[in-house]
């Protein structure tokens, strides 16, 4: 039996939640003001979830490194989130969601979260337009859908190209609300820098207050993780350039399991890196390829002409390119998920079809939606024999309308105006599906410590489809967290106020600060930023889009050879007690030079392709991902041990009992 | 007076609502003074009743000085105000690229016509309350025109004058059309035919002002 | 390209700044204004210098972050866009570039170009948000058709991304272009309504409460905008003040 109990109920797979919502302890409204808890991370489930315990009757605190709630990652999110609404009277169903989302995740993830997501989703439509989230609407007035990767119905509800923003906006405004009331305190610019044990469980948190350097005390009855993804451990990534693993990665080391730390989603529609400086990359929405068609010149003495300028793709002749999604799935053609479209890419441009100056891009080219929506603006306008310049310029208009903003994105960065060129893009580090380990309530290995949102590594098993991401964050926030974090503090009201003049917040201050020191007395030769790149470039070429377990090993070492060289010799310039921004960087490098290890390590145990892991020594004859789940239908939870090559792996079986294990096929 | 100036936004409108009321008067005092020049006895006529109608020396005259007043006591309020908001400035700013000249320097160009209101009293306000008061001189319905052409034999003068209508214009330009969206006029928000009518008057009144001191200057003998 | 940076440096809060003149070589036009001053601050480390502090997160110019004022403009020379997302190649070769934090009362500054932006937060405490609590059966979304040109509208408005650049831009530091624009989000939708007389009372009385100046619309806020937020919302914000001062 393994020390894992993922505290799923029994009963038909439709029915777990709502049994359990009705089994579970609650705790009665007066003691519930006698109770506080502490939200690490302030975006959609962070701020949805401190927002629904305050309405609820529990003080919160709440933690975010930013100067606002509102500057989360999760306001980055641009294509929308999915319900299963069936608005659109396509066959959408909640098993339908639970099953897409289970396939995508190529069947990795615990049936029963999956489900319970699926069932919560349309609520979470539902309770942002009561809030007030402007989503877009058809003429009508109802709300408006568009479709996505990897799936065959259209349930994505969206705000134009910030689906993220708005929903955050509304988390944020549901916060305010608690704030203005006095039911959240929130402290901004601060970051969790450790988690407080007290007899086993979460009872606070030690913080820095990042304006003054101060280090502070705060105690709960709970403690919740919601801070986030680590995808920044490849120091170029589509997160946010705080974005880090800390409050993660402290957790973990105090005891909680870190689980699937190598699946790791790199988006396939990003603008592609310009040159030394990069710092990070931006990712341009999947929706895109809604209307985008990708490909590479057919002939290499063509790619080899682009790349040295001496060719331009616009003027390639249709039959010379090669639509390579559409020719390999021709069913979801360029709506293939994200890893299958990532890695087809990379095997493109590693063939040395590449069409930018690196030899690391494709082609994401419009030109026949401006003819096809050209075609039907005419013909709906009483153009009945519009010329084909007329109709491509009635089809920019439209493609405008639906995407102009990431069109005016990618011409400030890139240069290039994407009406008249194709675009250029490459997959590039943007989620990442690992996480803390927590049960069905979840709560981590510590009790008393829960995970939401990407901090988890609950729902999206070995990939995540698009416009799931902020579902989740919020399906834990809103609806899930706010319940199951009720069963725990049920026994928890007798406890009275959490003190922090205690020994062990004595002993977690005093690490603290130790380690603070030490980042602060490095021998002074090399900035942060300089490991964090190197780091990344390890990752990346290691741990990245395909491994392989010569790499792992070799990534393994490397990784923990800087480590060594970082803790001797990083350079952290100014003192501790102000505003410092290179020791911000250096506490979180730090845990990603940890992570980065555990990452590899993870890679190498798991020997098998499934979702964002592309193990090379696995797959098929053509090339595509190859599953054992004989041998790896589990989850990998690993115990934290400081040379994170010896961490101790734990497994949670994966049971299937109501989908058959396919082979993922988009063909 | 305290639920007039308790918010910014209340601020706001005080300001509008008594720019709009001394527009009205401007446009008043135009039509009246341009018969000046197209129709002396009326122009005679109108200023007799102005000046000895009870109602317009009793009620209309205070109210518009307490209009005056108010419009820019409270101008320069929150012109101290705003200045307060940003205690230390930009080593390098530059508002052309974003805002009009005019619209950041209301308080310059106010200023300059309330000086120049401080030149006008005393030409005809002052001169008037003699007459009527001091000299207890008998009322003479023929005596305004001369009194007028007379004024604007002085070059030095009729330069003032201009120039200060100039100003004027400027502030016209940018508070006459300014009022509206302090009011939260929803002719603001559908299309500039608003904006369109205010500058056109703003430029049209000031000028009329000026044509007519040029053109007595011109045509006195 | 060669670049002369004149920046404000200021160690703490309470501490006195001044602007410092760094020469700055190496700098390609792709390079994002930040990726430039990382490059500074690269730099000063490895010569034992303190770096440049500033705010920034998400680099895609959404989250809001990042805040210069750039040779006397917020956000820089380029309209519609934030400091993160302007590029090197708006510059040329020898030029000087003077970087200022925002300068406002409601805005003191915490290190350098960093400043404190935590008056908009409690702007938006004070009411911009629907009172309406988290249950798993709020009614079905589609129960309440919002016309598509409010929709849209309400979208527009809700674009802001609270960087402050208007207040940045205003010869009077005020904060009206923000504050109207989530009065205005909610005053478009039906689910705002409600409460629209209380929002608007007392988002507007902590505005002032802030110590941001009075606005003198001048439009600069607008032109500053990095999300083109319309002074209209300023208009309909008025609007809703006096309705909520008269109607009650």
């Amino acid at each position: 039996m393994s020390v894992l109990d993922s505290k799923v109920p029994k009963g038909p797979l439709a029915e777990k939640w709502v049994n359990h919502k009705n089994h579970i302890n609650l705790v009665n409204p007066v003691n519930k003001r006698n109770i506080d808890v502490i939200v690490v991370g302030t975006g959609l489930a962070g701020g949805s979830a401190a927002a629904t315990l305050a309405e609820l009757g529990y003080n919160v605190k709440t933690f975010c490194y930013n100067d606002s709630p509102r500057r989360a990652h999760s306001i980055a999110a641009q294509g929308g989130i999915n319900a299963a609404k069936n608005y659109q009277g396509d066959g959408d169903s909640n098993y339908r969601l639970f099953y897409d989302t289970i396939k995508g995740g190529d069947y990795r993830s615990r049936e029963a979260n999956v489900h319970r997501l699926a069932e919560v989703s349309s609520n979470i439509i539902d309770q942002c337009v009561a809030q007030g989230v402007p989503f877009a609407r058809e003429y009508g007035g109802l709300l408006d859908n568009r479709s996505f990767g990897g799936v065959l119905v259209s349930r994505t509800f969206y705000a134009a190209g910030q689906t993220g923003q708005q929903l955050l906006l509304g988390a944020y405004s549901a916060l305010n609300r608690q704030i203005n009331r006095g039911k959240v305190t929130p402290f901004n610019r601060h970051e969790m820098l450790d988690l407080v044990k007290v007899d086993g469980k979460a009872r606070g948190i030690i913080a820095r207050n990042l304006v003054t350097g101060e280090i502070e005390r705060h105690g709960a009855h709970a403690v919740v993780i919601a801070s986030g993804g680590y995808g920044n451990v490849f120091f170029l990534s589509t997160n946010a350039m705080g974005s880090n693993v800390m409050a993660a990665w402290r957790t973990h080391r105090r005891g909680a399991y870190f689980a699937n730390p190598c699946y790791t989603q790199i988006h396939p529609t990003c603008i592609p890196v310009s040159g030394e400086h990069q710092s990070k990359l931006t990712l341009m929405s999947e929706s895109l390829r809604n209307d985008g068609r990708i490909w590479v010149p057919k002939n290499l003495e063509d790619a080899k002409a682009i790349r040295e300028g001496k060719l331009k793709g616009v003027n390639l002749k249709e039959e010379d390119r090669d639509y390579y999604l559409e020719r390999r799935y021709p069913a979801f053609g360029n709506l293939v998920p994200r890893d299958v479209a990532s890695r087809a890419a990379k095997e493109r441009c590693d063939a040395g079809y590449g069409v930018n100056k690196t030899g690391n891009a494709v082609y994401l080219d419009f030109e026949a939606s401006f003819l096809r929506y050209g075609k039907i603006e005419a013909l709906t306008h009483g153009q009945k024999d519009a010329s084909k310049e007329e109709m491509i310029a009635l089809g920019k208009k439209v493609i405008e309308k639906k995407y102009g903003n990431l069109f005016d994105m990618y011409r400030n960065i890139a240069d290039e105006n994407p009406y008249e060129v194709p675009m250029k893009i490459f997959p590039a580090v943007h989620y990442t599906m690992g996480g803390l380990w927590v049960d069905y309530n979840l709560q981590t290995s510590i009790p008393g410590c829960f995970a939401a949102g990407e901090a988890n590594f609950s729902d999206h098993g070995a990939n995540r489809l698009g416009a799931s991401a902020l579902m989740q964050g919020l399906a834990d926030g809103y609806f899930v967290l706010p319940y199951t974090i009720g069963d725990y503090l049920a026994d928890e009201i007798g406890t009275g106020a959490i003190s922090t003049e205690t020994a062990e917040f004595d002993q977690a201050e005093k690490d603290t600060r130790a380690r603070i020191e030490k980042l602060m007395n490095g021998a002074g030769t090399h900035s942060v930023d300089y490991y964090h790149k190197k780091l990344g470039l390890i990752m990346w070429n290691k741990c990245g889009m395909s491994r392989n377990a010569t790499d792992l090993q070799a990534a393994m070492d490397e990784i923990a050879e800087l480590r060594a060289d970082f803790w001797k010799n990083v350079k952290v310039p100014g003192t501790a007690d102000t505003k410092n921004q290179e020791l911000e960087k250096a506490g979180r490098v730090a845990d990603f030079l940890e992570l980065g290890e555990l990452f590899a390590k993870d890679a190498l145990e798991r020997n098998e392709s499934c979702g964002g892991h592309f193990r090379e020594e696995y797959q098929t004859a053509d090339g595509e991902a190859l599953r054992d789940d004989v041998n790896y239908a589990y989850v990998s939870a690993w115990e934290y041990n400081e040379n994170p090559r010896d961490a101790k792996l734990h497994k949670e079986e994966l049971v299937f009992e109501n989908v058959e294990l396919k082979t993922r096929s988009y063909k | 007076m305290s639920a007039l100036v308790k918010s910014s936004l209340a601020r706001k409108w005080v300001m509008a609502l008594s720019g709009l009321f001394l527009v009205i008067f401007l446009t008043q005092h135009f039509v009246i003074n341009i018969t000046s020049v197209i129709a002396p006895d009326t122009f005679n006529e109108w200023s007799h009743f102005m000046g000895y109608n009870p109602l317009v020396q009793f009620v209309a005259q205070p109210i518009l000085i307490g209009g005056l007043i108010i419009h820019f006591i409270m101008g320069i309020v929150l012109d101290f105000q705003n200045r307060k908001a940003r205690p230390i400035k930009y080593a390098k700013f530059s508002g052309n690229s974003n805002s009009s000249w005019v619209s950041r320097n209301m308080i310059i160009t106010g200023l300059v016509v309330l000086a120049f209101l401080g030149l006008h009293m005393y030409d005809f306000w002052v001169h008037e309350m003699t007459v009527k008061y001091i000299n207890v001189q008998p009322e003479d319905a023929t005596r305004y025109l001369p009194e007028l052409k007379e004024k604007f034999v002085n070059p030095v003068r009729v330069g003032i004058y201009v120039v200060s209508f100039i100003l004027l214009a400027m502030h016209l330009w940018h508070g006459f059309n300014s009022s509206f969206q302090s009011m939260g006029a929803k002719a603001v928000n559908q299309g500039d035919r608003l904006r369109k009518a205010t500058y056109a008057w703003s430029v049209l009144i000031p000028a009329g002002f000026i044509f007519i001191a040029l053109y007595h200057y011109f045509t006195h003998s | 390209m060669k670049l002369t940076l004149k920046i404000w440096r200021q160690a703490g809060p309470e501490a006195k700044g001044k602007m410092v003149t760094y020469p700055l070589d190496g700098i390609d036009g792709d390079m994002s204004f930040l990726e430039m001053m990382d490059i500074l601050n690269e730099n000063l480390i490895n010569q034992g210098e303190v770096p440049v502090e500033f705010d920034h997160d998400c680099r895609e110019g959404i989250c809001g972050s990042c805040n210069m004022m750039i040779n006397g403009q917020p956000h820089g020379p380029q309209k519609l866009t934030t400091t993160c997302q302007l590029h090197m190649r708006k510059f040329n070769d020898g030029d000087t570039i003077t970087i200022e934090p925002w300068r406002a009362a409601a805005f003191p500054v915490i290190k350098d170009l960093i400043v404190d932006r935590s008056s908009f937060d409690r702007i938006q405490q004070a009411g911009a948000y629907v009172s309406v609590n988290t249950s798993g059966n709020t009614q079905d979304a589609n129960s309440i058709p919002i016309k598509k040109a409010d929709a849209d509208e309400a979208f527009h408005s809700a674009t802001c991304i609270g960087c402050g650049a208007c207040v940045a831009a205003c010869k009077n530091a005020s904060a009206m272009l923000f504050t109207s624009a989530k009065v205005s989000q909610y005053a478009l939708l039906p689910q705002g309504e409600i409460e629209a007389t209380d929002r608007v009372m007392n988002m507007v009385r902590q505005m002032d409460i802030e110590g941001f100046g009075n606005c003198t619309n001048t439009g600069a806020c607008m032109i500053e905008c990095p999300k083109g937020i319309k002074l209209e919302n300023i208009a309909r914000m008025n609007r809703e003040y006096l309705k909520a001062e008269t109607l009650g």
